[in-house]
């Protein structure tokens, strides 16, 4: 903690190293900060600032105070549509986990030359064009589509139907746009938990169940609660998937903010509702936080 | 053991202090684009050296319609493309119109765009071509005396639909509203602008242009009811649906569903009973433009009889110009009724104009709630 | 045979795997599939043929999307690394702000949409008219967020001592930056400038929000293409991407792996 060097009590350091010590933080952080005060600090503060405005003919904002876009944002068309994304997300959240769970932990059971292979094998759609993931699902979803005629084929039903533009298929596209995110720090977090705690706890007489729910799990959790909230954040923000496999159907909250700026032009109440988004996110972050913290805490002690 | 000099509040102050300064540079810097008096034309500006940035929907003109240009007039044209009307007004209000200089749109779009000053109105006289046009359609391109857009194509909004697909043909808007068990699932609607809301006011006998609050709620609550049969909404690829069968019943442009009858004589055309709208797109040029010659260039060149006849023929939307009709083949008005005797049932339609800054917020705040439902 | 299987075989384990597998992959494999498909339809088969990707190669607005979208990555990884770099350097030896670091990388944990509005409200309140020049400035600044999240992991595990000994020895901050720090982390820094060059490539929400009137990246095109009707040669494009992020994986897992411990 000590951050005077021994020499510091005796001889003040000279002029020109108090000023490049001075000089060297700012070299360093200046640029950066400043690229961010423009470009990321002013719209997030321009933004806020819409909330309180009226909208202008074609975009933009007249600067009247005005909180009308707050009690608009009560009605219950959009509290459903908050209600509806939550939801969504977290039902993409829960599914993402169910298979990205077992599968980190089959990966991290694999022989190490093996892992990595298989780690690889996972990214690998992640860096594939995320519209076109998403489109995939289309010629797959599609009552003319593939799984269509597999189902038509093996004499599962005669009807054709459609499985495309449904809240289901929106999930479907969720859990398969960030599915990697899941599984990496779920990865990350199994593969460091100890075998031998494991063994310990299955010779004292635990039970696969117990020992699972017990030890393994929560020794995990951080890795459960990095994964959900990386998959989670994009899911709730989304407009691409349910516009494209909702078939305009589902509106998530994401379709509603785009709409706002691009299509209604009420910039001022697009802002409302992506601040309530931002407020969301970081209730969940401080929770994220607080989850961390009382199962590493311990542990370390 | 690190040398650590703590300096967050300084950093802090910096950072504020650098968001300040960049907004006050980047507003001195700023340039607005528009300029409040119409610029004169310049008769014998060199063309060769003009460039016009084009908006138009895809696959909406000759696709050579640049080189087209380039011979008759020596002016640049460089194309870009817009999926809806929408897209178009937030290109044209997102950057005060910077890097357009002409945009194809719909009437409504237009007249809201002339009201708010951001394109300018045309004088005619410049334009050789601008005597071809039917003056119903000119009369249309007025806006409070001054015409401001050259009209491009025409058409009507109507149900599209597969004959063999379907046990009856659809006759009204509530046969695509309240569809029978057979077509729920089957059907799609438009989900966007005006026509989103079309079918819902004129199966209630109401004025599409209609700025009545108790009409429009109304027909909020049939499209509310309509929407868990509906397949999708869809503004742009309803007729590759009928291709494929995906949908048996859609609401759909004349124009565009004669891309279906192309593909698949099944598909039909047919305006409802309680009638529909007439929607004319046009051309207009920007109030910001720096090359307003070469923009009334482009624009004549499209009116020439030749290349508007070229958009009938291969875009199949009717167009409002008198001498390109008359290149227009015979054939192509027998294959395509649309373009034919059925042409007066068209032009019969409702004319489609805005409906203001307050009624046009309520249509999209309506059109938001019932996809929200 | 329960604690064994968990040691030595994969026991149920290859099941997850499997499963997990086909979900990843068969859409993409569909893809491809269909790339070679003769037919007019993308969801119907009508014989082999390579036809679109003819048509692909023929698509110029798509080739000068690529062309644009890849100027910009380029522009917003140059503009991203540097800052990220010195930010990161400059977190790590010179303050101990949690609030500042948590600033360094709120472009990263901030979602894209909210950032995307944020900067089209302020290029057009502040004038400056939107082009593939403000999709690059974007991009670069949620791509310093990556570059200080990569490079600030790496200088978290060295410690200061070789640059202060460098100090010491009468080296100036800058020498002392190119020739001690900088080879120390230049593996994060490659890391985090790859990074920022795919996210980039393939960022579309922000682009959506922030490219001018003309500006078409490649993203912005195929979510054109997706809209506004699906023909066949969007799987020919899906599949030379694929193709493209599978070599761009394998020789970034080659060049980056990490020696294996044996």
């Amino acid at each position: 903690m000590t951050s005077t060097k021994q020499h510091g009590g005796l001889a003040r350091p000279s002029l020109g190293a108090r000023l490049r010590r001075g000089v060297e933080p700012a070299v360093l952080l200046g640029p950066g900060l400043l690229f961010y005060a423009a470009l990321v600090a002013a719209p997030v503060l321009l933004v806020t600032g819409y909330m309180f405005a009226r909208r202008g003919r074609f975009g933009g904002v007249e600067w009247e105070l005005s909180l009308d876009n707050f009690s608009r944002v009560t009605d219950s068309v959009y509290l459903e549509v908050f209600r509806e994304s939550l939801g969504l997300a977290f039902v993409a959240t829960l599914l993402a986990l169910l298979i990205g769970y077992p599968t980190a932990y089959a990966i991290a059971k694999l022989p190490p030359r093996w892992r990595t292979v298989a780690l690889v094998l996972v990214v690998v759609p992640f860096w594939t064009n995320f519209l076109i993931r998403v489109y995939a699902w289309i010629v797959l979803l599609n009552s003319q589509g593939l799984l269509n005629d597999l189902l038509v084929g093996i004499g599962v039903t005669d009807d054709r139907f459609t499985l495309l533009y449904t809240p289901g298929a929106v999930v479907v596209g969720l859990v398969y746009s960030y599915l990697p995110l899941m599984i990496l720090p779920l990865y990350a977090a199994i593969e460091k938990v100890d075998e031998d705690l494991l063994e310990a706890s299955a010779d004292l007489g635990a039970g696969r169940v117990r020992t699972f729910l017990g030890v393994q799990l929560p020794l995990t959790m951080p890795g459960v609660v990095t994964g959900s909230i990386l998959v989670f954040v994009p899911s709730l923000g989304n407009f691409v998937v349910p516009e494209l496999l909702g078939g305009g159907k589902t509106v998530m909250v994401g379709n509603l903010i785009r709409d706002q700026f691009l299509k209604a032009q009420d910039w001022p109440f697009g802002s409302v509702l992506a601040m309530i988004v931002v407020v969301l996110l970081v209730l969940l972050f401080l929770g994220q936080a607080w989850v961390t913290r009382r199962v590493e805490g311990p542990a370390r002690g | 053991m690190s040398t650590i000099n703590r300096r967050p509040r300084r950093i802090a102050t910096a950072a504020v202090l650098g968001t300040a300064l960049t907004l006050v540079l980047a507003a001195c810097g700023g340039d607005d684009g528009s300029s409040a008096e119409p610029a004169a034309l310049d008769p014998d500006a060199d063309l060769s050296k003009q460039t016009i940035v084009v908006s138009n929907w895809e696959a909406y003109m000759p696709e050579d319609i640049a080189e087209r240009v380039k011979e008759k007039t020596g002016a640049t044209v460089k194309i870009t493309s817009h999926a809806t009307n929408e897209d178009m007004v937030a290109k044209v209000t997102g950057s005060g119109g910077e890097g357009l200089d002409v945009v194809f749109g719909s009437q409504p779009y237009l007249e809201a765009l002339s009201k708010a000053g951001l394109i300018e109105p045309l004088d005619t006289d410049l334009l050789d071509n601008w005597g071809n046009l039917e003056s119903a359609a000119t009369d249309t391109a007025e806006v409070d005396g001054a015409t401001y857009w050259a009209p491009y194509t025409w058409g009507t909004t109507g149900i599209c639909y597969r004959a063999d697909l379907v046990d009856e043909a659809p006759t009204s808007w509530r046969d695509l509203l309240e569809p029978t068990d057979a077509n729920k699932g089957k059907v799609t609607m438009m989900g966007t602008e005006r026509w989103a809301m079309l079918p819902a006011l004129k199966a209630l006998g109401y004025s599409v242009n209609t700025t009545d609050e108790d009409e429009l709620a109304e027909a909020k609550e049939l499209m509310v009811a309509a929407k868990p049969n509906l397949l999708a909404y869809d503004d742009s690829t309803f007729y590759e649906r009928l291709i494929s069968g995906e949908a048996t019943m859609t609401e759909a442009w004349d124009g565009w569903c004669n891309y279906g009858t192309g593909e698949d004589e099944n598909i039909k055309f047919v305006v409802p009973e309680e009638g529909s709208d007439l929607w004319t797109d046009g051309i207009a040029v920007l109030k910001s433009s720096k090359n307003k010659e070469a923009a009334y260039a482009f624009i004549d060149t499209i009116l020439d009889a030749e290349t508007h006849a070229w958009v009938e023929e291969n875009i199949l939307y009717n167009i409002p110009n008198e001498a390109a009709l008359e290149l227009v083949p015979a054939e192509l008005k027998e294959q395509y009724e649309t373009l034919g005797t059925r042409r007066e049932e068209m032009l019969s339609g409702e004319n489609m104009t805005d409906v203001g800054d307050d009624a046009a917020a309520l249509y999209n705040q309506i059109i938001t709630e019932v996809t929200a439902s | 045979m329960a604690r064994a299987g968990a040691r030595q075989g994969l026991g149920w384990l290859w099941l997850p795997l499997v499963l997990c597998g086909a979900f990843l992959y068969v859409p993409i494999l569909v893809l491809v599939a269909m790339s070679f498909n003769g037919g007019g339809s993308a969801y119907s088969w009508g014989g082999f043929s390579f036809r679109w990707y003819g048509e692909l190669a023929r698509d110029s607005d798509l080739i000068s999307a690529v062309v644009t979208s890849l100027g910009i990555a380029a522009g917003a990884t140059v503009i991203a690394t540097v800052l990220g770099t010195l930010l990161a350097v400059g977190l790590a030896r010179h303050t101990r702000s949690k609030m500042l670091e948590a600033a360094a990388m709120a472009p990263a944990i901030l979602p894209d949409l909210v950032l995307a509005i944020g900067l089209l409200a302020f290029f057009y309140a502040a004038g400056i008219p939107k082009s593939a020049l403000t999709v690059l400035l974007a991009h670069a600044a949620f791509g310093t967020a990556f570059v200080v999240a990569v490079v600030r992991s790496r200088l978290a595990g060295s410690d200061a001592a070789l640059e202060e000994a460098s100090r010491d020895l009468g080296a100036g901050a800058f020498s002392t930056f190119v020739l001690v720090t900088l080879p120390s982390i230049a593996p994060a820094v490659i890391a985090g400038a790859l990074l920022v060059f795919t996210l980039s490539l393939d960022e579309f929400v922000i682009a959506y929000f922030t490219a001018g009137p003309t500006t078409q990246t490649l993203p912005i095109t195929v979510y054109a293409m997706v809209r506004t009707g699906v023909t066949p040669e969007i799987n020919a494009l899906a599949t030379v991407l694929v193709v493209i992020s599978v070599l761009v994986v394998v020789v970034a897992a080659r060049a980056i792996r990490p020696k294996e411990k044996s």
